[in-house]
């Protein structure tokens, strides 16, 4: 069985959290080049946690392990999402320049705030559901610098401890979703090799609530 | 100089073309050959036809006006039509109606997904035969098709649409977040499903059992297990699954098929048994369908009927890998 690996942020977690299942994931901790691990009892496959949804989607691997943030912001990816794995928590926020009312004037004189962010589903579902309107700029690197130099009145951003928004003068305004690690299956998979998944998704349970 | 086509349709070549006729006529023997008689319906039909069937889901994405202002839709799904045709056609007629259909359907595609927007299909429909037997004759109908496309390793999912309707019903769930549970199971959310049942104010115990027989499928110690899990309409679902799944073995049918407590079609008008079909050569699912008992009443019939539809582009996808496999490549 194939499980998608996400490499960046949630990979030293993903690894303990494998260790504790009864795995060893010592190979990958090492400096290798490699993408592909073979280890007794799977085959891990490492990539970024954004394109983990594709490769489980397609069937290239069976499981996988990403961000309910990467599930939520490709929600139209037809998945099996088994397990809260505990892990990895962090929020989506709207933030905006620290003691700017920028953001409140856009919102009652031009009825139309202008956010940026890299996650322009969560970003427009959220605002939709609040009954707001916004203009959505998409950017892909650095969030926090859009506001800074008056692109947009406000960004939609990930936050986990909050030092790179206070770093550049920015303030938490409303908090969105938390996040955390999921657990994630292919639909045909799950269905064909189902005593192998449950199996595996009863170790990975275990050794969350740990 | 390249003339583009819009995204999600494509061109057949006639290497491709040879093996797609050739698995196509193959099936349309098989449902000849049970009594399938091939009917043909127009690619384009009356809006207010296809919505019928199903308002929401089933609802053509691709709508326009003709010359007098009438709302036309591209077909969606082939169920729909033949359901108007038996209607039209048939009402005088003495049922069982056994048609079948090699179609193309079109749907909406999320961009850069490598999804088609033109979707061949081919497929039974069985209008007027008595539930049970007419969910095992549709199933055993398939396994033959499956065996003519050389699929040896498929498998057919078979779940009940009901099941998740009643049992929330019975736990008392409502309105929107009947809805909202609905939408998570729709979406496989299990992580969800389980926090939404708890805001629905059901108790921890239940809404965990309620996770728990979504996660049942295999043979039939699964029903056996969900009966364990309990309540009216686990009971009335397995029932309905059971005596299907026995009629199946008592004709050695039985052999591919999974019960699935888990499964859910996206298409409204179901009711009763559902069914799909996966190969585990390939990740997506080859085909599908079920019971539609409400449907035909809608055009004016009190019919039962049930059928599937097969994606042909993916059968094909799964007979080279198949056959990839077969000679030890990968």
């Amino acid at each position: 069985m194939k499980l998608a690996v996400p490499r960046g942020a949630l990979f030293g977690e993903t690894l303990d959290l494998l260790d504790a299942a009864g795995f060893d994931t010592a190979e990958l901790r090492g400096d290798s080049r490699s993408l592909i691990f073979e280890i007794p009892g799977l085959t891990l496959v490492t990539m970024r946690p954004s394109d983990v949804p594709t490769y489980v989607e397609s069937g290239a691997a069976d499981v996988g392990i990403t961000g309910k943030d990467v599930l939520l912001e490709q929600s139209d990816r037809v998945l099996y999402e088994l397990l809260d794995l505990g892990y990895g928590r962090c929020r989506w926020d709207l933030a905006a320049r620290t003691g700017n009312d920028r953001l409140a004037e856009a919102q009652r004189r031009l009825g139309m705030m202008r956010i940026a962010t890299s996650y322009p589903r969560i970003a427009e579902r959220y605002f939709e559901s609040t009954g707001r309107q916004i203009e959505l700029i998409e950017v892909r690197g650095s969030v926090e610098l859009a506001p800074l130099v008056g692109l947009g009145d406000g960004i939609v951003d990930l936050v986990a401890t909050g030092r790179t928004l206070e770093e550049n003068e920015l303030e938490i305004r409303e908090e969105i979703v938390e996040c955390t690690a999921r657990f994630v299956a292919n639909r045909v998979a799950h269905k064909l090799r189902a005593a192998e998944i449950d199996e595996l998704t009863a170790k990975l349970r275990e050794a969350s609530q740990r | 100089m390249i003339h583009p086509i819009p995204p999600g349709t494509r061109d057949v070549l006639p290497d491709e073309m040879r093996e797609l006729r050739k698995l196509q006529l193959a099936l349309i023997e098989v449902f000849e050959a049970r009594g399938y008689g091939e009917v043909a319906t127009p690619a384009i039909e009356y809006d207010e036809v296809m919505s019928r069937g199903d308002g929401r889901t089933a609802r053509s994405s691709y709508r326009f006006f003709d010359e007098s202002g009438e709302l036309l839709a591209l077909r969606s799904d082939m169920t729909v039509p033949i359901a108007r045709l038996v209607a039209s056609r048939f009402a005088s007629g003495e049922p069982p109606y056994r048609l079948c259909y090699l179609a193309s359907t079109y749907r909406v595609v999320r961009p850069q997904r490598g999804q088609m927007r033109e979707l061949l299909q081919a497929g039974v429909e069985l209008i007027g035969a008595s539930p049970a037997e007419g969910t095992v004759e549709v199933i055993e109908v398939l396994e033959a098709a499956l065996d003519v496309a050389g699929l040896d390793r498929a498998v057919i999912g078979l779940g009940d649409a009901d099941l998740y309707r009643q049992l929330l019903e019975e736990l008392g769930v409502e309105a929107e977040a009947r809805d909202s549970v609905l939408a998570s199971l729709a979406t496989h959310d299990l992580v969800g499903l389980e926090q939404k049942l708890l805001e629905a104010g059901i108790g921890a115990e239940q809404a965990s059992t309620c996770v728990q027989l979504t996660q049942l499928r295999g043979g039939s110690e699964v029903l056996e297990r969900a009966r364990g899990l309990g309540g009216a309409a686990v009971e009335r679902a397995i029932s309905r699954i059971g005596e299907t799944y026995e009629e199946l073995e008592r004709r050695g049918a039985a052999g591919r098929v999974q019960i699935d407590l888990g499964l859910l079609r996206d298409l409204g008008y179901y009711s009763g048994a559902i069914l799909e079909v996966y190969d585990p050569a390939v990740g997506h699912v080859l085909g599908g369908g079920g019971r539609y008992d409400g449907l035909m009443k809608r055009f004016g019939l009190d019919l039962s009927a049930a059928g599937f539809a097969l994606y042909l582009e993916r059968v094909h996808t799964a007979q080279m890998e198949e056959s990839r496999r077969g000679r030890g490549e990968s």
